[in-house]
């Protein structure tokens, strides 16, 4: 469920829920694959906090948690800056160990 | 610059990053098999990491604490789940209770490292990491991230300036 394809299609749903009012049904209508590989794909976000699904009347529709997708995008980069500190500090060691040989 | 490539991909929790060095594969690979050099770079100054257990034969565990300006400590392991010197590491990362046991309340990552030798001496290294959950990631940066804490109240203006809506 990781592979590029999976990482394309996850990221238009969580796109197209943004302000679509679209069921799980009428999502899959938009993607070359199965109803349950879709399902699969809104389960996998649901998870992930970034959709949500909603009762309007009858119908159930998905739609994106904007605020949950900031979190994780904060969260990613503050990631992102520690391992830029420990790639900072791998190349100090590295150019402390030519020193030392040399 | 010393890093060349960051993809973050919020649907999935997970982040790749590249960079190269001016060393060899073999040299870039000690960083991670030398324990007492792991323990130079994974902690920033603030919160020095400290490895008790460290072998990187695949089912073996890793284990190791971070020490914050408070003398607090927080645990953390590695399951080995596949090691093939000095071109790539795989390993399922956790946390720890304080007396070293594995946290099984805490769902784990998976931390892939490929290390790919290239031309004139030079080496690319890249490091994808996939977190089980927000809670987990809320964790993992509470673990010496002082740094994180002060990078986070400077970005405040570009997650406000952030229009969710843009690349449609």
């Amino acid at each position: 469920m990781f592979g590029a394809l999976a990482d394309h299609t996850r990221r238009d749903i969580v796109r197209r829920a943004i302000d679509a009012d679209e069921g799980i049904v009428e999502l899959a209508s938009h993607y070359p694959m199965s109803f349950a590989a879709v399902q699969k794909h809104v389960a996998i976000l649901e998870r992930a906090g970034l959709v949500t699904k909603h009762r309007i009347g009858r119908r159930k529709v998905v739609r994106t948690n904007l605020e949950q997708l900031r979190i994780v995008r904060r969260l990613l980069d503050q990631y992102e800056e520690l391992w830029r500190g420990r790639v900072d500090r791998m190349r100090d060691l590295i150019d402390l160990s030519k020193e030392t040989t040399r | 610059m010393t890093v060349t490539a960051v993809r973050k991909d919020p649907q999935n929790l997970s982040m790749t990053l590249e960079t190269e060095f001016d060393a060899s594969a073999e040299r870039v690979w000690q960083l991670w098999a030398d324990p007492r050099q792991l323990e130079r770079w994974w902690g920033p100054p603030t919160y020095p990491a400290t490895f008790t257990k460290h072998d990187l034969a695949p089912g073996s565990r890793v284990e190791y604490h971070m020490t914050g300006p408070e003398g607090d400590q927080h645990h953390g392991y590695w399951d080995i789940v596949s090691a093939n010197a000095p071109y790539q590491l795989v390993v399922r990362d956790g946390f720890s209770q304080p007396d070293g046991t594995p946290n099984t309340d805490m769902p784990v990552g998976t931390m892939r490292v490929s290390i790919e030798e290239l031309a004139q001496g030079r080496t690319r290294m890249s490091i994808e990491s996939l977190f089980p959950s927000t809670e987990a990631m809320e964790q993992l940066l509470a673990m010496g991230q002082e740094e994180g804490m002060i990078v986070a109240a400077g970005q405040i203006d570009a997650i406000l300036a952030e229009d969710p809506v843009a690349g449609r």
